[in-house]
């Protein structure tokens, strides 16, 4: 017996990828949205390697209308994977009816039909000039993408998070994030990340 | 600055909390050596502290941050180090100069994975014993164990307190998890924060007897340049603070350097009860810990077993008067660590056959989960 969806108030994100992506920041800039000017509950972990880039990088994002016990993610809602071996190492912690948003630039084998595949680091690179700004790209599309925080708020804390002179340059990024998510549409996908034969 | 915080809502990390609740507790001197993951600890207090008229050195090592510590307090200025596991353990020497010294302090050690180096970026429980008795001779000195970035805040508001009030070392546990993990909070209004500071002399300095405990048996305290002089040692002293080997004077100041803290017990121990009432099971569990718990004891109550969890704020002096009731009412407990048993030890040395105590241990550099403890709960 699942419970249903509506009154499934826990909501989990982890954004996934190798370390310098800038996951962590995307995450924080998520969590401030949500807590300081959704005014949710949120809890905003992470976990890495001691080297500074390279490595596996995950940080998640635990939004509710409680207060949270647990901090970290049990049962993903949503997985953005920046990379094929993060996409692949952590798929199996969404939970059947959870999103997977990919980095379509950096992944090649999708593990299931319910996926979001949009090219953050190719639109970073070619479109925006900085591969380093696919973070914000990928946080415009998840933001958009995931109904738990207002676009506004994220943009507000965005730009209240990244280094000063680099304003116009993320903002841009997220916007063309957004612009990204919009031309998705979720009722098209496969309802669950199981195989049809398991859904009869 | 933090004034400027009063009030407002903000996503801050357990170790910012940390920090804030130190500048609000009236810490005005950090001396520390950067280590993952206490680092940001230092580096917000490096930003912060000298905007309030504070002092923050970097130095050279664990040995020199405790030392520069010691000395600030010395001098009336109070004072924090934070460090974590290697750290920690250079900080062990200095760190019983202060419990015979009675110099009032904060050390915080954010534990990772032990031992020597160990996991840097993994969560561990691993130091809790030795924050006990890390530093040698038996010595009074108070721990406490925090679990949220709220919690990280108010308890280092406690630790300072506690540690003004019975001129003691605190040592705050926080661990990886606890440290990094950001959540949206409050910042209480300045004023409000109960504060205290040690008390000081109001004797001509001529009468002053620095080491004389009052009637807690904590003695009062000049700071150095109040024109009270006065002499500070690490021998066993007497109560003018010089060295003695008389067997009364040596008897007298280790009765009361005990006693001191054994008449604080009911101030000292804290402890918090989810769903205890009527508890047939129980989990004892503290830092980041408790929070798995928590979940597991709410996820079992709904399967039908009757959980409870005591969660641990202070672990040393250990809280034998809140543990024993727990272990008369429940037919078992169970104690998860983040290590091969610590906090079991002293679950088990209060037990005395009241309840069956059974342990749960995690040392692969991971968080335990709520389902681990679920599983083990409903099996009770």
């Amino acid at each position: 017996m699942r419970p249903m969806k509506a009154i499934r108030q826990r909501y989990e994100i982890r954004f996934s990828g190798s370390g310098g992506q800038g996951l962590i920041t995307a995450a924080v800039i998520f969590a401030e949205a949500a807590g300081v000017y959704d005014g949710k509950f949120v809890c905003q972990t992470q976990s890495y390697g001691p080297e500074a880039r390279g490595g596996r990088s995950k940080a998640e994002v635990v939004l509710s209308d409680s207060p949270i016990d647990y901090p970290k993610a049990l049962n993903l809602d949503l997985l953005l994977a920046m990379n094929q071996v993060a996409c692949d190492a952590y798929f199996f912690d969404l939970n059947a009816s959870g999103l997977l948003i990919v980095d379509s630039t950096l992944v090649e084998q999708y593990p299931t039909s319910r996926i979001i595949p949009i090219p953050f680091t190719g639109i970073a690179r070619d479109e925006l000039g900085r591969e380093m700004v696919a973070n914000m790209i990928a946080l415009g599309a998840v933001g958009h993408l995931c109904h738990r925080v207002t676009l506004e708020n994220l943009e507000k804390a965005l730009l209240n998070r990244v280094p000063k002179g680099t304003e116009k340059l993320n903002q841009e990024a997220f916007r063309r994030g957004v612009e990204e998510a919009e031309k998705c549409n979720l009722q098209d996908l496969p309802r669950s990340i199981l195989t049809e034969t398991d859904e009869v | 600055m933090i004034s400027d915080l009063e009030n407002k809502r903000l996503l801050l990390q357990g170790n910012e909390a940390v920090a804030y609740g130190a500048l609000a507790a009236g810490c005005r001197f950090f001396a520390g050596y950067p280590i993952t993951p206490a680092t940001e600890i230092s580096e917000l207090l490096a930003a912060e502290l000298p905007k309030v008229g504070g002092t923050f050195a970097q130095m050279e090592d664990e040995i020199a941050s405790m030392g520069a510590i010691i000395g600030a307090s010395l001098a009336g200025v109070k004072s924090m180090t934070a460090t974590s596991g290697p750290g920690f353990s250079l900080m062990q020497e200095n760190l019983g100069y202060a419990c015979v010294a009675e110099v009032p302090c904060v050390i915080v050690n954010v534990m990772r994975g032990g031992p020597s180096t160990g996991l840097p970026t993994c969560p561990s429980q691993g130091d809790v014993q030795m924050a006990r008795w890390g530093t040698h001779g038996d010595h009074p000195i108070i721990v406490l164990a925090t679990s949220s970035v709220e919690d990280s805040f108010s308890i280092t508001v406690k630790a300072f307190n506690l540690s003004e009030q019975f001129r003691v070392p605190v040592i705050i546990l926080s661990d990886e998890v606890v440290a990094h993990t950001r959540e949206c909070v409050q910042l209480p209004e300045l004023k409000r924060i109960r504060i205290v500071d040690r008390i000081r002399p109001s004797v001509p300095p001529d009468w002053y007897k620095p080491y004389e405990g009052d009637n807690r048996g904590v003695p009062h305290m000049a700071a150095f340049g109040d024109g009270y002089r006065h002499h500070v040692t690490g021998l066993i002293h007497d109560e003018h603070g010089f060295p003695t080997q008389k067997e009364n004077e040596v008897l007298h100041f280790q009765n009361r350097l005990t006693q001191k803290i054994t008449r604080g017990f009911p101030e000292i121990m804290m402890t918090r009860n989810f769903m205890l009432e009527d508890a047939e099971v129980a989990v004892i569990a503290y830092g980041s810990v408790a929070r798995s718990a928590y979940k597991a004891v709410e996820d079992a109550r709904k399967q039908g077993t009757k959980a409870g969890l005591l969660q641990l704020i202070t672990l040393f002096p250990f809280c034998r008067s809140q543990v024993t009731p727990v272990l008369e009412q429940c037919r078992a407990v169970l104690v998860p660590e983040m290590n091969m048993g610590q906090i079991s030890r002293e679950v088990q040395r209060v037990n005395q056959g009241k309840s069956i105590v059974v342990k749960h241990n995690r040392i692969d550099g991971n968080f335990i989960t709520p389902q681990e403890l679920y599983t083990q709960l409903v099996k009770l």
